[in-house]
C-alpha cells in the first residue's frame, strides 16, 4: 500500500541565480521508507522537499510518487501531507477543525470526518484540546496538531520541514521518537528535512547528505558513520565531529607532526598527490603511554568529563587539522589534566583516507 | 518619619493634576464643536442665532421633526445609504482582491500597477473633477447614483488596496501553502484562510469606503442634478444658502448624518481585535 518516491534528475535553479539550488538529484526513497534529508543550512535540502511538495518549480528533471510523475502537478493533486517547521496551523480554526480542514475541502461526509479527527487526536494525545484554538496550545501541542493535519489525510507520503526545530531540547528528544515509532506504524513513505544530524542519524532509515544542492551519500545512518564516502560526509556526520587533517605522506605513511602513520597500500595506490586528507573519529584514537612510532603528540587544552564517558580537546604538536582542535574520546574517571602532554595513535582499522582533490574516500581495503 | 520613595509607576500630585487637566482640556476642545451642533439642534429656531449665548433654550425635537417630515431629507438620507454601501461592497471586493494578488502574487505589472495606484492618490479631488466628469458624461452616467459610486471607488480603491496589501503581507506565507497542500486552489486558500485573519485590516477599510461616500460633497455636487438624487452632504448644502441660512435645519440633519456612520464604525471596531493570527506559525 505504500508507495515509493522517485528524484529523476530533479534540478531548481531559482529565478535569476546561475547555480542550482538543487542540482540534479538522484534519489530513490522505498516504499514505506522514512528517509531524512540532512546537510547545512543552504544545501537544498528543503528546496528538494518542496519540490516534493508542488510548493517549488521544478527546472528540469523529474519527480515521480508510485508510478505517478507528479513533476507538473499541483500540490493537492500529488496526495501528500506536510508538516511545516512554523507548523502553519489555520489560527481562525480550532484545532479539530484544522485537523479536518483537508477533509472538510474533499468533500468526506461530517461522520467519516469526526471520526478520523477523532482517531488521529486519540494517537497523539490530542483529545481534550479539539476545541481550543492553536494559541491556546503549547509549543509541543501545536507539533502533534501539525502532525494530527498531516496523519488524517492518510496521504500516500508524508513530508516534514524541520517539524522538531521549534521545540525545547528535551522535548525534542521524545518528538523524536514518537514521530520515528508512529511513522513506524503507519508505513508511510515519509521524508524528513533537518539540519541536525543526531536527528538525521537517530530517525531515518536512510539518510541522504546534501551539500551545495548535490547529493553527497544515501545510505543507512551506521553506514553513513562507518563508510562515509567523502570528506564531508565524514565531517558533518558524528558528534563531536570526525578529526580531518591534510597531512604529507613519505614511504607510504602519513606524517603527523613526529609520528609516521602507515596508509593502506590500496589508499597510497590511488593516491596521486603527495599529500592525504586522514579522518579520524574521537573514539578511533587509543592513549599509549610512551612512544610508539605511529603515536603523535597532544597538549590537553581542555578535559570533557561526562560520567559514562569523557572527551579530550586538544592541540595536534607539528601539524594542524581543519578544526582547530582534536578531539579524543578517552576512558572517563581517569582523564589526563589540563596542560599535560600524552600521546595517541589511530586505531589502523577505524581510518579513513580521503583524496586531498576531489575529497573522495580512498579504499582501504 | 521618611517619605517613601516614589515607585515607578507613580508620579506627584502636581503631575498627576497637569496631565489631567491638559487630557480634559483637549478633549473639550475636540468634543466641543459636536456638543455644539447637537445642543443648537434641540433648540427653537429663533434661539440658535440669538445673540444671547446659551447652552440649552427651551429644548425641543421641533427641528428633527422639520427636517425628517417637511424637507427631502430622507430621500437624500436613503441615496447616500445606497451609495455609501455600494461602494464599500464593492471598493472592499476590489481592494482586497487587488492587495492579495499584489501580496502573494508576482506579474508583469505588479510594480507598475503598485505606482499607478499610489501617484493617482496624490491627485487633489478638485483637479479630477472636470475630467471624471466628461467621461461619465460620455458614459450616460451623470444625475446617476453609479457615477457617485464609481468616482468614490476611483479614491478608495487604491488607497485601500496599499493598506489591505500590507495588511496581508503580515500573514504568513505558510498558511497559504499549507492551504494549497489541504486542496485549496488560490480563490478558497483567500476565501478560507486569508480573509477570516485579514478582518481588522477589513474592517478598517471598509469604514473607510463607507466615509470616504457618506460625508462627500464635491463630486456629488458635480455630478447630481435633480433635487431628488442629492445624497446627504450634497443636500444639506441646500440648507445654508448665502442668504436666509436654516441652521435649524442643518444642525438636526448633521446629528442625523453621524448616526449611520456611528454604527459602521461600531460594527468596525469589533473586528479590530490584535493578535488574530497568534498561534498559527511559531516565531
Amino acid at each position: 500500500m505504500s508507495t515509493p518516491v522517485v528524484f529523476d534528475a530533479a534540478t531548481r535553479v531559482y529565478p535569476g541565480s546561475t547555480t542550482p539550488a538543487v542540482d540534479s538529484l538522484d534519489l530513490e526513497v522505498r516504499a514505506g521508507e522514512f528517509l531524512v534529508l540532512v546537510g547545512p543550512s543552504g544545501c537544498g535540502k528543503s528546496t528538494s522537499l518542496r519540490m516534493l511538495a508542488g510548493l517549488e518549480d521544478v527546472t528540469s528533471g523529474a519527480i515521480r510518487i508510485g508510478e505517478r510523475d507528479v513533476t507538473h502537478l499541483r500540490p493537492k493533486d500529488r496526495d501528500i501531507a506536510m508538516v511545516f517547521q512554523s507548523y502553519a496551523l489555520y489560527p481562525h480554526l480550532t484545532v479539530g477543525e484544522n485537523m479536518g480542514f483537508a477533509l472538510k475541502i474533499a468533500g468526506l461526509s461530517k461522520a467519516e470526518i469526526t471520526a478520523r479527527v477523532t482517531d488521529a487526536a486519540k494517537v497523539l494525545d490530542l483529545e481534550p484540546y479539539l476545541d481550543r484554538k492553536p494559541k491556546a496550545l503549547s509549543g509541543g501541542q501545536r507539533q502533534r496538531v501539525a502532525m494530527g493535519r498531516a496523519i488524517v489525510r492518510e496521504p500516500q507520503v508524508f513530508l516534514m520541514d524541520e517539524p522538531l526545530s521549534n521545540l525545547d531540547a528535551k522535548l525534542r528528544v521524545s518528538t523524536r521518537t514518537q514521530i520515528a515509532a508512529l511513522q513506524r506504524r503507519l508505513g508511510i513513505t515519509t521524508v524528513y528535512v533537518t539540519h541536525d544530524q543526531v536527528e538525521a542519524m537517530t530517525m531515518g532509515d536512510r539518510v541522504a547528505v546534501l551539500k551545495d544542492g548535490i547529493l553527497q551519500q544515501v545510505a543507512a545512518p551506521l553506514e553513513l558513520y562507518d563508510k562515509p564516502a567523502n570528506a564531508f560526509v565524514a565531517g558533518f556526520i558524528g558528534s563531536p565531529a570526525m578529526n580531518l587533517g591534510t597531512f604529507r605522506v613519505e614511504d607510504g605513511a602519513a606524517v603527523i607532526g613526529e609520528a609516521r602513520v602507515p596508509l593502506p597500500r590500496t589508499a597510497t595506490a590511488a593516491l596521486t598527490e603527495s599529500e592525504v586528507v586522514l579522518g579520524f573519529r574521537p573514539e578511533a584514537l587509543e592513549m599509549v603511554a610512551g612512544y610508539a612510532p605511529d603515536a603523535f603528540a597532544v597538549e590537553v587544552l581542555v578535559a570533557e568529563e561526562l560520567g559514562s564517558e569523557a572527551f579530550l580537546y586538544g592541540t595536534l604538536e607539528g601539524a594542524s587539522l581543519r578544526d582547530p582542535q582534536l578531539v579524543a574520546k578517552v576512558a572517563p574517571r581517569s582523564v589526563p589534566p589540563k596542560g599535560s602532554r600524552v600521546h595517541f595513535r589511530i586505531l589502523p582499522d577505524r581510518m579513513h583516507v580521503f583524496s586531498p582533490a576531489t575529497g573522495e574516500a580512498l579504499p582501504t581495503a | 518619619m521618611s517619605r517613601r520613595p516614589r515607585g515607578r509607576d507613580e508620579r506627584s500630585l502636581g503631575a498627576s493634576v497637569a496631565l489631567h487637566a491638559t487630557l480634559l482640556t483637549a478633549t473639550a476642545i475636540a468634543l466641543f464643536p459636536v456638543l455644539w451642533v447637537f445642543l443648537a439642534s434641540i433648540k427653537p429656531q429663533n434661539a440658535i442665532q440669538s445673540s444671547k449665548v446659551t447652552l440649552i433654550d427651551h429644548p425641543t425635537l421641533e427641528n428633527y421633526r422639520h427636517v425628517l417630515f417637511d424637507t427631502s431629507f430622507p430621500t437624500w438620507f436613503l441615496n447616500s445609504v445606497v451609495v455609501a454601501v455600494f461602494t464599500m461592497v464593492i471598493g472592499m471586493a476590489m481592494s482586497a482582491t487587488a492587495g492579495y494578488a499584489l501580496s502573494r502574487f508576482n506579474f508583469p505589472g505588479k510594480r507598475g500597477l503598485m505606482w499607478v495606484f499610489l501617484i493617482t492618490q496624490m491627485f487633489p479631488v478638485a483637479i479630477l473633477i472636470v475630467p471624471i466628469y466628461s467621461i461619465m458624461a460620455s458614459l450616460n452616467l451623470i444625475d446617476t447614483k453609479a457615477s457617485l459610486v464609481i468616482a468614490y471607488c476611483t479614491v478608495a480603491v487604491p488607497f485601500c488596496t496599499w493598506m489591505l496589501r500590507g495588511y496581508f503581507d503580515t500573514i504568513p506565507r505558510d498558511l497559504d501553502e499549507a492551504a494549497a497542500l489541504d486542496g485549496l486552489g488560490p480563490f478558497k486558500t483567500f476565501w478560507y484562510v486569508i480573509l477570516p485573519l485579514a478582518r481588522p485590516g477589513l474592517a478598517v477599510t471598509a469604514f473607510y469606503t463607507f466615509l470616504t461616500a457618506w460625508g462627500e460633497v464635491a463630486y456629488a455636487i458635480a455630478f447630481i442634478l435633480s433635487d431628488k438624487k442629492l445624497t446627504l452632504g450634497a443636500g444639506l448644502q441646500q440648507f445654508v444658502p448665502q442668504f436666509n441660512p436654516q441652521w435649524d435645519l442643518l444642525t438636526a440633519g448633521a446629528v442625523l448624518i453621524m448616526l449611520p456612520a456611528s454604527l459602521v464604525f461600531y460594527f468596525a471596531q469589533r473586528h479590530l481585535v490584535a493578535g488574530l493570527t497568534a498561534g498559527g506559525t511559531k516565531g
